[in-house]
Parts: structure tokens; sequence; C-alpha cells
């Protein structure tokens, strides 16, 4: 295949939804009267980075906890491989997941990691990292551990398996934190400011393991503050002003060559 | 010293089978009442408004009355009701046994209790903690299982512990309607010998035995519960 053929595969395969890791179309978030997201739409397609930028109450976290309905959006389309997620009114007239089997279902395939790692802190590394694949999934419980034993030794962890994680360093907790999204074998990887919560000098070793995934070709959707490590690791970027996609685009032009004033004052504020 | 023996004529075999009973009673009151809090506290936080407004009659309404009159009002204002509603129906009136209604009368009263305690306890759970079972895909039901019940535990135990001691005493309430539990037993023996300071003496030796041997288990579990939590005295 020329590299023009597989240019217009890749073109086709944007307008085909099927192909799309994430899809989030015209998605409105309100809590009471604050109106957080505006409209916002938002893809990932299999293998790309999608790095969300923007200033505190952009929405950017809102945007992401709603693709796995940890936020109930209040209108709009959310599909994950294709598959839309089932919504309803429930009798507050909130909107609700309509069919909870779909909702963990699909949650169960999307590997999200927290600002605050969010770990079980009554179980140690080794039981945080195959607590989902044994319970959830129904894997194996020597497979998931040989599996789990891979994944911790992978970021680093290897000889913490049986340690809690109150007694783990920040960029520790979060490095396991990512082996427990890991061990889902997730389709798409979701980080909400992974290395908001951390010290200066753990936030280096978060963010290696994190460049790790990106460069071997995991779909993933990172909300970051971290704007040199966006501009390496994203392959889209998307700059959210004030509940709207105000500018997104590959990270050479947004960062390269802003259009946006208010990205260009963003940069340069956080530059 | 022979009055205390085991076997005949001594009266130490009755006591402990007033023990005995003592402590089904406690065990029993306090399995429902546990059951009866850990459903309570999910609906007085996740329920409905009518849930709610009903839970919080039973806690309030329990908690207020003092325990000798619920136990007199359910113990035999409950039979009452049930033998009742079985003529109605066409059925035999049926002796309810004391431990059932002993059981039952403690568990209802332990409940409301109980509510209180692990609402509290669900309430200190770090939020981020339910928040990664949600986005794992953890249906309700495993969620409670696997996260929210062993992640309350540290902060429940103490609470429940005190329950569990309370539950213990307050069987001898029971004796009021003749259930033969541990203070009937002493009262039946002290009353035939007329050696009241001895059996009395040797009861409250035997509640204190029970706690004493409650403080030890509770002190394990409490500090297999926090198994993930670093020592307090260090953060001193």
């Amino acid at each position: 295949m020329s590299a023009v053929d597989a240019a217009a595969v890749r073109s086709g395969e944007a307008q085909n939804s099927a192909a799309e890791a994430i899809h989030v179309e015209n998605l409105h978030k309100k809590f009471g009267q604050l109106h957080v997201l505006k409209g916002v739409s938002l893809s990932a397609r299999d293998g790309e980075v999608v790095a969300i930028i923007g200033g505190s109450g952009s929405g950017k976290s809102t945007l992401l906890r709603c693709i796995n309905c940890l936020e109930n959006p209040t209108s709009g389309i959310i599909r994950v491989n294709g598959e839309e997620i089932k919504l309803k009114a429930d009798s507050h007239g909130h909107t609700v997941p309509a069919d909870r089997r779909q909702i963990e279902r699909i949650r169960s395939r999307l590997g999200m990691v927290f600002q605050n790692f969010n770990l079980w802190s009554h179980m140690t590394l080794i039981e945080n990292v195959i607590e989902v694949p044994v319970h959830v999934l129904g894997v194996k419980r020597d497979e998931a551990i040989a599996q789990a034993e891979k994944l911790l030794a992978r970021v680093g962890l290897a000889e913490k398996r049986d340690v809690y994680p109150a007694f783990l360093s920040g960029g520790q907790q979060q490095r396991a934190a990512i082996a427990r999204a890991l061990a889902i074998n997730p389709r798409v990887m979701l980080f909400d400011e992974p290395t908001s919560a951390l010290d200066p000098e753990l936030v280096g070793e978060v963010l290696k393991v994190i460049g790790d995934l990106a460069r071997e070709g995991r779909t993933m959707v990172l909300v970051t503050h971290e704007m040199k490590f966006a501009r390496e690791v994203a392959t889209h970027v998307v700059y959210l002003y004030n509940g709207l996609v105000e500018e997104e685009g590959p990270p050479e032009q947004l960062f390269g060559a802003p259009k946006s004033e208010r990205l260009k004052q963003f940069l340069r504020n956080v530059g | 010293m022979e009055l205390l023996s085991p076997v005949a004529p001594g009266w130490g075999g009755t006591l402990l089978v007033g023990l005995l009973h003592s402590i089904e009673i406690a065990i029993g009151a306090t399995c429902l009442g546990l059951m009866i809090g850990t459903a309570g506290a999910f609906g007085k936080l996740y329920g409905g408004p009518v849930t709610r407004d009903l839970l919080a009659i039973y806690t309030t309404v329990v908690r207020a009355v003092p325990e000798l009159v619920l136990i007199l009002l359910l113990y035999y204002a409950g039979t009452d009701l049930i033998n009742q509603v079985l003529t109605a129906m066409g059925y035999q009136r049926v002796d309810i046994s004391g431990l059932a209604a002993g059981i039952f009368v403690l568990g209802f009263v332990q409940g409301a209790y109980s509510t209180e305690v692990i609402r509290g306890a669900i309430l200190a759970i770090p939020q981020g903690q339910i928040e990664a079972a949600r986005a794992y895909g953890m249906s309700p039901g495993l969620m409670l299982r696997r996260v929210t019940v062993p992640a309350m535990l540290p902060f429940a135990l103490p609470g429940l512990a005190n329950l569990w001691l309370i539950a213990t005493k307050d069987t001898a309430l029971l004796a009021v309607v003749g259930f033969f539990e541990l203070t009937l037993a002493t009262r039946q023996a002290a009353g035939v010998t007329k050696a009241y300071l001895i059996f009395y003496l040797a009861a409250g030796a035997l509640y204190l035995a029970l706690s004493l041997f409650s403080n030890l288990v509770i002190g394990r579990v409490e500090a297999w519960s926090r198994r993930g939590m670093p020592s307090v005295k260090e953060a001193r």
C-alpha cells in the first residue's frame, strides 16, 4: 500500500466511527446552574494520544470523567469503540446511564488513572492490580498474578508487590495505579492530571512510564498541565476554554503556532 | 465454694448455661443488628426520600426509648401481634421461643445504633476509592463486598465493638421477660441458696471474662482491618 493510499485509508477511518476508540459529540454538562461543558466534541482513534489542556475551570477533567460516566453528561453522545453509551433521564431529570451492565462493561475496558491515585488502601499493590481482572473480568487468579507481577516490574515496583499503598511515595503509588489500569488490558487509557498531586521531583518517573505507553501505540486521552510532555507524546491536542474547544490540532501546530489569542495567553502563562 | 460447683448440688452449671444463653442472644442480636445497620446506613446515604424518612424515624425512635421499655413492648406486644395475625388467618397460636424473641428485640435495637456507626464509617472512606471501583466497572454488590465494607471497617470497628459489649450486657434485660440468661440464672441460684454475694460476684466475673475475651478478639480484628494504614503512633 502506498503512502497516499494509507493516508486515504486513515482519513476514511476518521469518518468511520467504528475505528474511533472514543467519540464524544456535542457534550453538555451542568452542575446545577454552573454550565461546565457547553457542547464539546472529541475523538480519539486507535493508537492516538489525545492531550486535553486548558486553565483551571475550563472543564477538561469533567470532559474526561464524562467519557466513562463518572460524571453523567447533561446531554450529548459518547461512543466507546463504536458503542454508544445509553443514557436516560432519572426521576429527578438527571441524565444517568440507562443500562447498568453496559456502562460497567464499557468501564471495565477503560483504564482510568486519577490525580490522587485512588489505590484501594486495604489491598497490597499486587492485590490492587489483580482486583479488577479477577473480580470484574473473570481472569483466573494465578494468571492475573503472573500478569500483575510483570506489570509491576514494568513500572519498577516488582519488589513492592506486598506493600500497602499508604507506605509508598506518591510517584510509586501513581505508577502502581498505572499498572492497575494496564492490568485490565484497556482499549483506552484515561489520565486525569496524573502528575498534579506529585512532588516536583516525582513527576519525572511517572511521566516516563506514561511516555513509554504512548510510544508503544496505546490509545490514550490525557488531561495534563505538563505542556512539554503533552507536546512530546500527544498526537492531537485539544485546548479547552470555558467549556468549549477553543483550538485543536497536532501539537506542533498548537504549541508552535497557536491561532487563538487565549491559547497564546495560556501558553505564555504556563510556559 | 461448693455452691459454685458445676455439678449438683452446686449451681455453677446453671450459671454457665445462663452465660451460654446470654452469648447466644448477644451473637444473634449483633448479627441481626449488623445486617439492619448495613442496610440502614446504605438506605440513609443512597436511598430515596421515603426510605430516608422511614429510617430516620426508626433510628430516632429506637434510640430515644429506653431499651427496657422497647424490650417489654416488642416482646409482649410483638408476640401478641403475631398471634393475632395468625389466628385471624386461621392458624394456631404459636409459642415464640425466648431465644428468637430475644435476638429479634435486641437486634432491632442494635440495628438502629449500628446504622449510625456504619453510616459514619462509610462517610469516612476516601471517596476516591469508591470512585476507582466505579471507574473499573464494579457492580454495586461487588463494590460493597470488595471495597466499601473492607475500607469502612477500620472506622466502624471501634463503634461496633462498643455495641457488641453493650449487647452482651443488654441480654440481662431479657431477664424481665423471663428468658433464662445469666442474670436470671444468678437470681435463681442466689434466691434458693441465699448466697447472694457469691453468686452475684460470680456473675460479675463471668461478664468481665466475656468482655476481656471480646477485647482480645476485637483488638486482633481491628489490627487486621487497619493493615493498610500507617501506625498512628508514628504520625504523632
